[in-house]
């Protein structure tokens, strides 16, 4: 997979992913023409399509627009097939997954897509083992913010 | 400091954190860019605060508006602070950030090497995981180099979460760094039969990828992957492995024979789809390569059709999509069985989705044939009635000319039909395709022969209702058929039924208003009708006709003068004048039809469009060598297109004897026959004697098929192309009866009329006989025409650096490259002698050490590193150089042997206390904008090149750019210049400089004497750039070559030391230094490496030291401590720079 792109239906970026190395400006340019290609399309429209030399697999969950890039010999299907997995782990993870979760939550967002996904290859199918490794970094996380957070408590005591 | 923590914590209190941001910005919908603008400046003051957190908070924040398309770039630093963070919270921002936002042109990038080891090798597998993570974005070359083998260690982590992301990563460095694959690839290898399943898969995903770009360097691992395609159950390692399979199967045919069993099996049991998809494709492959030789490949195929038929009725759009894509790969070689499912395929025509729309259109390019083509053609003309929107018309449009025109008309019987279709296709509005459609005109014109006259015809037609295509459809391409027009009616005058009326017609005033190019034709076909016109009249003796047109030409014509193109005028002013003269001759009553008509005689041949490519090279050309054999004349006429129908033409000086042709025909018949046989959905026509295609019309059996045609309205002129459908079926109809009452007397004449009579009976393509005898001019081509030979290798594709062998052995020298000790002194590459160039590889992961030397945390860093080394190095201490070498094999640190490289350090060893870090680069200059350190190195392959690396570091807020250095040259030392520019020129920096950030540079000066030390006056200018606009700035620098920078570190033998001091050639002197307190080991170890010495031999508080300046001066030293003294002999073969170097090594003593 060469990148992943997730927007809404009003064309505005909420994730990106790129696992090939481009410059910024390539990177909007391609957002750009990708988005105003996938959201022109009608919703009976197959999930396909050509571009450049790429093909672009996307499905629309709710609000948004999930759009891998895959290179021409790729699986569209199992490129589908990641795309509802993520959309389920993000599910999983949030509890009835919808925009704004991922909005205001999008370092997680890409948290979980980085345990799922590897330099653009599926690293975990199991939905379980990404979920067990999101969790316990979180509980790393929250252990280590909740040692700062009643620290930085005390200290604002002291100083009052 | 507490002061600072407390303030800190209360200030980011009122910080906004990324929640209050994203609020923010969807609160502030009408003046977003001012809001984010304003954030960002917050964000810059958080970013200048001691506090870690804040400072993550501030990146986690950026990030989000990277996303939102912002550039923050600049704070490509503080991502590297926030990824260095202790605690995993931050970290783990940090690494995101930079993984959205670093990329190859990311100057600070080489700051996190020694960041990025660090958490690879942390204990905690979250920080490790992470930093595998963000590396998988953002590695680079450099990156890839300098943590390769980090990484592989990191294949064999006790834990499956690492590995499996180590494995994934690996694929990265592969391709960043291709030498690491040799070295990495077994223990890639073993992880293919890893316990854990996701490493494994892991290592399968990798595997594949590799192999799917070079697979030959893969064959070996077949066995391994058809083991694991048969016991794996988990159907995401399956498709990556049976898509391996698809890219090994054209190198090794066996094997695609041995796959097809338990792929079939697969694909009747699958129940997920993207599997039986995968497998599908893969049996198309194999069956493809396979091609013959496999027996029973048509029941794979007809499987194959039969599952894809599956997939294209299916409701789902994506399904349908798909096997529309895989039918068109079976087409390519297994029309036949494709062209069975034409229903389905003309269905899909009528889909809903333009996509599945389109993917059908191409499937039906291979499915035409002679016996269909009409048919198809007929409902795509429909198609293109209905059609909305003008894309998907344009692509019908292209779709039906690439159809009828494929493989030289192959498929048309009827060229009438054809030109009819193209007529139609004219009164598409709005269609850009108008070229087109002219050009297929043209070609078909020019080069059938026998259908010149119908459509001259149509052509005429065409130009008399021109006012209605060129009017309505000025804007758009549709009036370029009228150039077609126009010329075919011109050139090919003599078949108009009414020349006159055609004259008139591209004579009106409304032509002027069609584009110049057009005019200009229809100006120069004007005369091309008016030659054939006069002709005409003249043989009739018409006088005063002839004459009435030339008035009319002469009245006419004006209006082209005044043209404002220029061809057209050009051409219609001196045709003007052509015609008054006729006219002038006419009055005195000479005939001039001849004389006009000569101007137009002979015939205009078709050049193949690649005939041009296909000259040969001439004789006298020599190219020394072919890189090919000359090539002979049969294989160069195989390369011209094949005519299907009977070449006439006598430009072949070598014609095929009629008999060969025929022998040739029925053989390949037969051939055909043999594939028919094959093939269980050709319908085999009753056993009928073979025709021969001269065969003329009449010999042939037909079905017929009723079509039910609508009649449709007559436009006069403009015949329906449905038309030509019935009249075609009724003549084949007519072709069969006729055929069918031949046969018939020919059985009762056999008395054979027993046996049932063409009771199915399917023509096949090549019994339809063409309507006309049609010549099909084929295209002239240079004699000796040569194949073009394209190569279509991209030698710019990144994977083509991965074709590297795999099954040779492991050469010693194939090592990653490990960390080595800070102080270890790699050579520099011979090499080095251009212009500045940025950094050598082979040096690299000390230069960069060094270069952010000044920072504590790095400081601290180094210390622990050059601890553990200096350890192993105790025991080697006064080993020979050998033992060394397979010391350093045995043990773990693989580091690549060099020969006749010595490490200095290991010499002057750091046995007892450490020395303090030491840096060979001193200051250069230095003011509140930069500070520069410089270093001098000299190569012993460059007898007069010494390299000066400065180290600029931005030590202000500015950005600083358009740096440019540059030193006033004395005779003895001249800075390199780039080619083309004068000594007062100064010579570029390569890179600018961001607040905070320093980088090397390379520049190279040329020496004549080096036997004694010189200064060179120069001055770095750059513009700094800030907040408040950007300033040109300059800072002057006295740039020092010491005799010391002459030096390189050589290593010589304590046998050859001594050879060297009785040979008696060199002049000896000494210095003693008083004073000295420092232990003789760590004084050793300062003058190896501030003077660039190697110690020879030490015997307790003596040591011999040697050196090499570049220029061969060999320098041999005994030194030797006293109570508080050093006494220093030296001898050298060149007196004066012994004394200058003991100089120089004294003032560095009197230092201890």
């Amino acid at each position: 997979m060469q990148f992943m792109l997730l927007f809404s239906r009003q064309g505005k970026l909420r994730l990106q992913k790129w696992y090939v190395p481009l410059s910024d400006k390539e990177k909007k340019k391609i957002t750009r023409e990708l988005v105003q290609t996938v959201l022109a399309r009608k919703p009976k429209m197959c999930s396909f399509l050509e571009w450049r030399d790429l093909k672009i697999v996307y499905k629309r969950y709710a609000s948004l627009y999930f759009c891998c890039a895959i290179e021409d010999q790729d699986n569209e299907l199992i490129t589908l097939e990641i795309i509802h997995r993520y959309v389920e782990l993000l599910d999983k993870y949030f509890g009835s997954v919808c925009e704004l979760d991922i909005i205001f939550n999008f370092e997680k967002a890409y948290f979980i897509l980085d345990e799922f996904l590897l330099g653009g290859e599926v690293q975990e199918t199991s939905k379980k083992n990404v979920l067990k490794a999101i969790e316990q970094a979180d509980l790393l996380q929250e252990k280590t913010e909740n040692v700062y957070h009643s620290k930085s408590f005390i200290v604002c005591k002291r100083a009052y | 400091m507490a002061l600072k923590m407390v303030k800190g914590s209360i200030d980011r209190m009122f910080d906004k954190n990324l929640q209050d941001l994203v609020r923010g910005i969807r609160n502030h919908k009408e003046d977003e860019a001012k809001y984010i603008s304003q954030c960002i400046d917050e964000i810059k003051q958080e970013l200048k605060q001691d506090n870690i957190a804040v400072k993550a908070n501030a990146v986690c924040k950026l990030t989000y508006l990277q996303m939102l398309g912002y550039d923050i770039s600049w704070a490509a630093f503080n991502i590297i602070e926030v990824m260095s963070a202790s605690k995993f919270t931050f970290k783990r921002i940090g690494y995101l950030a930079a993984s959205q936002c670093f990329h190859e042109g990311t100057d600070v990038i080489m700051l996190t090497t020694n960041q990025i080891r660090k958490d690879l090798s942390s204990p905690s597998q979250y920080d490790t995981g992470v930093a595998l993570t963000g590396l998988s974005c953002f590695v680079t070359p450099d990156l890839a180099r300098d943590l390769a083998n980090d990484i592989m260690t990191l294949m064999s982590h006790t834990k499956p979460y690492i590995r499996k992301k180590a494995v994934l990563i690996m694929y990265k460095v592969f391709l960043k760094y291709p030498e690491s694959l040799r070295p990495a690839f077994p223990r890639l290898k073993e992880k293919l039969e890893d316990p854990d399943p996701g490493v494994q898969s892991a290592a399968v995903n990798v595997i594949c990828e590799l192999a799917r770009r070079n697979p030959k360097n893969y064959l070996s691992l077949a066995p391994l992957f058809f083991k694991l395609m048969t016991s794996s159950t988990n159907n995401w390692v399956l498709i990556k492995i049976i898509k391996l399979f698809g890219a090994l199967t054209p190198l090794e045919p066996r094997l695609g024979k041995k796959l097809i069993e338990p792929l079939t099996n697969l694909i009747h049991s699958t129940s997920a789809m993207s599997l039986l998809y995968e497998c599908v494709n893969t049996v198309i492959a194999v069956l493809i390569s396979l091609s013959s030789g496999m027996p029973n490949h048509s029941a794979s195929i007809q499987l194959c059709v039969q599952k894809l038929r599956i997939l294209i009725e299916d409701s789902d759009q994506n399904l349908k999509y798909l096997g529309l894509l895989a039918m068109s790969k079976i087409l390519r070689t297994h029309p036949k069985s494709v062209q069975a499912h034409k229903d389905l395929v003309l269905q899909c025509l009528d889909d809903k989705d333009e996509s599945i729309r389109l993917r059908a259109l191409d499937l039906l390019y291979g499915m035409v044939s002679k016996k269909n083509l009409m048919e198809i053609v007929k409902k795509l003309m429909t198609h293109v009635d209905k059609a909305e929107g003008t894309t998907y018309r344009d692509e019908l449009l292209t779709k039906i000319i690439d159809i009828c025109s494929q493989s030289n008309y192959q498929h048309i019987t009827n060229f009438e039909w054809y030109i009819s279709i193209l007529v139609e296709l004219t009164r598409l509005e709005g269609t850009r395709h108008g070229h087109l459609i002219a050009a297929q005109m043209l070609d078909v014109a020019i080069r059938v022969k026998a259908i010149r006259r119908f459509a001259v015809s149509q052509m005429s037609a065409l130009l008399d209702s021109a006012h209605l295509v060129a009017s309505s459809t000025q804007r758009n391409g549709i009036c370029e058929v009228l150039y077609a027009a126009a010329w075919i009616c011109g050139e090919f005058s003599e078949h108009l039924q009414e020349p006159q009326q055609t004259l008139e017609a591209m004579l009106r005033p409304k032509v002027t208003t069609l584009p110049g190019h057009i005019q200009a034709v229809y100006v120069q076909n004007v005369v091309k009708l008016y030659a054939a016109i006069l002709q005409q009249k003249e043989q009739a003796a018409d006088v005063q006709a002839a004459q009435e047109v030339t008035q009319l030409l002469v009245e006419r014509l004006p209006q082209f003068v005044q043209s404002a193109d220029l061809e057209v005028q050009e051409r219609a002013s001196c045709i003007l004048q052509l015609v008054k003269h006729v006219q002038k001759l006419q009055a005195k009553d000479v005939p001039v039809a001849e004389e006009v008509s000569a101007l137009f005689a002979g015939e205009l041949n078709p050049v193949a469009p690649k005939a041009q490519k296909k000259v040969p090279v001439p004789e006298g050309l020599d190219l020394d060598a072919w890189i090919n054999e000359p090539l002979s004349d049969s294989e160069s006429e195989d390369e011209k297109p094949k005519a299907i129908f009977q070449d006439e033409e006598q430009r072949h000086a070598k014609q095929r004897p009629p008999e060969a042709d025929e022998q040739e025909l029925a053989r390949r018949r037969e051939a055909r026959k043999q594939e028919q046989a094959n093939n269980p959905f050709y319908i085999k026509s009753s056993p009928s004697p073979q025709k021969r295609y001269q065969d003329a019309p009449g010999v042939d059996h037909i079905p017929v098929v009723q079509i039910d045609l609508s009649v449709p309205l007559k436009v006069p002129g403009m015949p329906m192309s449905d038309q030509y459908v019935k009249l075609e079926e009724e003549r084949r109809h007519q072709q069969r009866l006729e055929k069918d009452k031949r046969k018939k007397k020919r059985r009762e004449r056999e008395r054979r009329g027993t046996r049932r009579h063409s009771s199915l009976h399917t023509e096949s393509d090549e019994d339809i006989a063409p309507a006309q005898r049609v010549d099909i001019v084929t295209e002239e081509m240079p004699e000796n025409a040569l194949p073009s030979d394209e190569d279509d290798k991209d030698p710019n594709d990144p994977y083509r650096a991965l074709d590297i062998d795999l099954d040779k052995p492991l050469a010693d020298s194939e090592k990653l490259p490990v960390q080595k000790h800070r102080n270890t002194e790699t050579p520099k590459s011979p090499e080095k002698e251009d212009i500045p160039v940025m950094e050598k590889k082979s040096k690299k992961p000390k230069k960069k050490e060094k270069k952010h030397k000044e920072k504590e945390r790095e400081k601290k860093k180094r210390k622990e590193a050059e601890k553990k080394p200096s350890k192993e190095k105790k025991k080697k201490h006064k080993k020979d150089k050998e033992e060394r070498t397979k010391d350093k094999k045995k043990s773990k640190k693989k580091t690549p042997p060099r020969e006749g490289v010595a490490e200095p350090m290991e010499n002057g060893a750091l046995d007892e206390d450490p020395l303090p870090p030491m840096s060979s680069y001193c200051l250069l200059a230095e003011n509140s904008y930069i500070k520069m350190t410089y270093d001098v190195q000299g190569s012993l392959q460059k007898d007069s090149q010494v390299t000066v690396s400065v180290v600029l570091e931005n030590q202000s807020s500015s950005f600083l750019k358009s740096m440019e250095l540059n030193v006033l040259d004395s005779l003895n030392a001249r800075l390199a210049r780039p080619e083309g520019s004068s000594v007062h020129d100064g010579v570029p920096v390569p890179f600018q400089l961001p607040p905070g950030i320093s980088n090397e540079a390379q520049f190279v000066f040329t020496i004549q004497s080096i036997v004694m030390a010189q200064k060179l006056k120069g001055t770095l200018s750059f513009i700094a750039k800030n907040d408040e606009g950007s300033t040109h700035e300059k800072l002057d620098f006295k740039l020092h070559f010491t005799c010391t920078s002459y030096l390189v570190t050589t290593p010589c033998y304590s046998d050859a030391f001594a050879k060297l001091l009785e040979s008696g050639d060199l002049s000896m002197s000494s210095i003693k230094v008083d004073g000295i307190s420092m232990s003789f080991q760590n004084l050793l170890a300062k003058i190896c490496f501030h003077h660039r010495f190697s110690v020879v031999e030490r015997v307790d508080s003596c040591a011999s030291m040697y050196s090499r300046s570049i220029q061969g001066h060999h320098i041999c030293l005994l030194v030797k401590k006293g109570e508080k003294s050093v006494s220093v002999d030296g001898k050298c073969s060149d007196p004066t720079l012994l004394s200058n170097l003991l100089e120089e090594m004294k003032e560095t003593l009197a230092k201890c």
